[in-house]
């Protein structure tokens, strides 16, 4: 062996000898420059021929995995043959079907591969009134049993549990419970939703909140403020939610042009015991929306709301209103930050105008009311994490009949006002603390001063970052 | 009302898009880019996020809600780098052909290797993405393989212009891989050269380069830094034999030039994307000017 190895170095040796002067006859640059062109092409074609057997490799490894176990023949020898088809094929490769597993997919395999998505939101507040809430007016409007501001002292708010998951090809569905003081626990909202209608079709069932305005559909813990503005709170006992079905239409625009309606149940503030004849609350809404620059954007809406009232009860008044109302919203937020990039600073703009005309009686007595108001806030982060907010409410009714005096719906010559300020600090995208301060001049007997501490904690799926 | 109406009709008039043979909505810019040098006059492509935009904080904006819904193929990174606003937009757009699963939705960071895949995923380590880093594309060789199997999507969504998808595709890798092993022969110094991040958004470029990731300057990802932990990592750099700092150019440059002023490390902004910086035109640029600044920043090192 050793012998062998030393008479082919001395072979290659002598050859060596022989060949160098011959070599160096020629320019030896031009020789060497050939060489490096060479090895160029070789090294790019190698690269070019690896990454396409990476991504062939790649197809069939995800192939293989998509295919049940019992797999069939023909597409076991299927692979083989096309793992040695030459390397730039001009044609495509066979498409690998929904090869991509989708976003917000989960590692697959396990047994809770298919659990929903759960979210987990704690909103626990601590609040200082100089007036006791329990006697809360909105002077001048018939409030409903949500519209008082929350119980003094430590409370946890809106803490909710949250479950969401495809359906089917066809279905997005959503639950999302919530838990109060008393043990009590609410469902705020329960719907399926289609994902795949054709031309821009969405029909959403359940229990939802409605589209109408721009603060409604959010849940409160998105807010920007501990609580709802003074005209939610008075028009809308905080929050419109709606038992029945939801139809939206998106146009196939460049800029945002959604259409949408509603038919409810109307059990709930400003219906009330409309249930028991099946529908009492319709409502529409326009929203148009668009990027302005790469800085800044915008969505507007106007929306209409009609509800039936039966028999509906008034928080601190014994008296039962029958009768319908009609709403119309405007609402416009408007958003800023420098490049768009909102991690650093942003800005947001917002305000809706409620005007409600509401007609019929209460008990006996013939009622028409006139309402109206509105609310505007600005809310600035001027450094990552840290924003501070404004808001200014106002909200008046007409005056009333001579014999509705002195009942709830009287305005007592009194409109009602109320100034906010905020700070809020957050941990992170998911953990915040807030601290805000409403004077709050609702009442007719004189201000009251409000001191809230809030937290709001979001843990589980990755929170949506809505509009 | 009389007013609305007008304004919606004008609205139908003037926004009803322009005819391509079809709609392609891609999350971040290099992957509009690289639509446009497979699709060429075959799509319209809309690109959501600019360069300045940092891609895990966007806000399901209307503007983007209606793009999606017109659109036929949808080119995002995936690995869960939108997790915060494609999923909502996805819902809100109402568009069966570009949902997850639907061969009009693309992942492109699903087309190649992942790396940094957590063996743990707790929120206390920051904005992890449990699927690995989604910043695949700052490796040329993850875009040669994203092409591929872009180029493929494009055919089996439009197969009437698969022709001219091919063409495209292979006189894009041609190109492609020329301009590969030029950055590969100019980026050779920059190899085992070891660096301090801002975020870890350069693990494939790192790969690809031989560079090694030191340190960050964020203590978490997405948290930004707080002055007590860069003065920790301004002690702990020499220790590290650091030589350069790199961030992108859509974070705030601060945090980055105040480490490398009192460390007087040079640092290098990225463009990141494509429209990062004034040079980074298109993927090419993209990368001439990665590589270019990345020698500028390690040949200062070597001159003092």
């Amino acid at each position: 062996m050793s012998f062998k190895l030393a008479r082919i170095a001395g072979v290659c040796a002598g050859l060596a000898a022989v060949a160098a002067p011959a070599i160096a006859q020629e320019p030896l640059q031009q020789e060497l420059a050939r060489l490096k062109e060479e090895m160029q092409r070789t090294m790019s074609t190698y690269q070019r021929q690896i990454s396409d057997l990476e991504a062939r490799l790649k197809a069939v490894e995800q192939k293989a995995a998509e295919a049940p176990p019992p797999q069939p023949a023909p597409q076991a020898s299927a692979a083989p043959a096309e793992a040695a088809a030459p390397p730039s094929p001009p044609a495509f490769p066979p498409p690998t079907g929904s090869a991509a597993p989708g976003a917000a997919g989960t590692g697959a395999g396990s047994a809770t591969a298919f659990n929903p998505q759960i979210s987990v939101v704690l909103d626990g507040k601590f609040n200082a009134y100089d007036k006791d809430p329990a006697n809360y007016r909105i002077t001048g409007f018939p409030l409903g049993d949500s519209a008082a501001p929350g119980p003094r002292g430590f409370a946890l708010g809106e803490s909710e549990l949250g479950l969401s998951s495809n359906v089917d090809q066809w279905l997005y569905a959503a639950a999302i419970l919530s838990f109060e003081r008393d043990g009590v626990v609410n469902v705020e909202e329960a719907y399926a939703q289609t994902t795949t209608l054709p031309w821009g079709f969405t029909v959403k069932g359940g229990r939802f909140f409605s589209g109408i305005g721009y603060l409604n559909e959010q849940h409160a813990h998105t807010w920007d403020f501990a609580d709802a503005p003074l005209v939610y709170s008075a028009l809308l006992n905080q929050q419109l939610a709606n038992d029945g079905l939801q139809l939206r239409w998106l146009a196939p625009t460049d800029i945002f042009l959604e259409f949408g309606g509603e038919v409810g149940a109307g059990d709930a503030f400003p219906s009330g015991g409309g249930a028991n004849r099946g529908v009492g609350v319709w409502d529409a809404f326009v929203h148009v929306g668009d990027d302005i620059n790469d800085a800044s954007s915008y969505r507007v809406g106007t929306s209409f709301l009609r509800t039936l009232a039966h028999d509906r009860t008034t928080d601190n008044d014994a008296s039962l209103f029958t009768g319908f109302s009609d709403t119309a919203i405007v609402d416009a937020v408007y958003k800023w930050a420098p490049g768009g990039n909102p991690v650093e600073t942003n800005l947001k703009l917002q305000g809706e105008y409620f005007w409600r005309l509401e007609r019929g009686a209460f008990d006996q007595a013939p009622y028409i009311g006139h309402l109206e108001g509105f609310y505007t806030q600005a809310v600035y982060q001027f450094m990552p994490r840290w924003r501070v907010g404004v808001r200014y409410d106002r909200a008046w009714a007409a005056d009333v009949d001579n014999s509705l005096l002195g009942t709830a719906v009287d305005n007592m010559d009194h409109v009602p006002v109320r100034y906010s300020t905020m700070i809020d600090y957050s941990t992170s995208e998911f953990g915040r603390f807030r601290f805000q301060y409403n004077r709050d001049e609702a009442r007719a007997t004189g201000p009251d001063n409000q001191f809230i501490l809030q937290y709001t904690v979001s843990f589980g799926s990755h929170p949506a970052h809505n509009f | 009302m009389k007013i609305l109406f007008c304004t919606i009709a004008a609205a139908f008039a003037v926004a009803l898009p322009a005819h391509a043979s079809i709609n392609i909505f891609t999350c971040e810019p290099e992957w509009g880019a690289l639509s446009k040098e497979l699709a060429g006059g075959d799509a319209d492509v809309f690109v959501a996020t600019t360069a300045r935009q940092d891609p895990h904080q966007i806000q399901a904006r209307p503007a983007l809600i209606a793009r999606l819904r017109n659109a036929d193929l949808a080119v995002c990174s995936g690995a869960e780098l939108e997790i915060g606003w494609m999923p909502a937009l996805l819902r809100q757009a109402a568009n069966g052909k570009v949902q997850p699963g639907a061969p009009g939705y693309f992942a492109a960071a699903e087309q190649v290797q992942r790396l940094e895949i957590p063996s743990r995923v707790d929120r206390a380590e920051g904005d992890i993405h449990p699927s690995g880093n989604p910043h695949v594309q700052t490796d040329p060789r993850n875009i040669r393989t994203i092409a591929v199997a872009l180029a493929a999507r494009l055919n089996q969504i439009d197969p009437a212009h698969g022709a001219a998808y091919a063409q495209r595709r292979d006189d894009f890798l041609r190109r492609w891989d020329a301009a590969t092993l030029r950055w590969q022969q100019q980026g050779a110094p920059l190899k085992g050269a070891r660096a301090v991040v801002y975020h870890k958004d350069w693990a494939y470029l790192f790969a690809w380069l031989g560079i090694e990731e030191v340190a960050t300057i964020e203590p978490k990802p997405g948290v930004p830094p707080s002055s007590a932990y860069i003065a920790q990592l301004l002690d702990d750099i020499p220790h590290r034999n650091a030589q350069l700092i790199v961030y992108a150019a859509y974070q705030d440059p601060r945090a980055s030039q105040f480490v490398a002023e009192k460390s007087g490390l040079p640092a290098a902004l990225l463009p990141f994307t494509v429209g990062g910086t004034d040079a980074a035109k298109d993927l090419f640029g993209l990368f001439d000017d990665t590589v270019a600044r990345l020698l500028s920043a390690e040949s200062a090192r070597a001159k003092p």
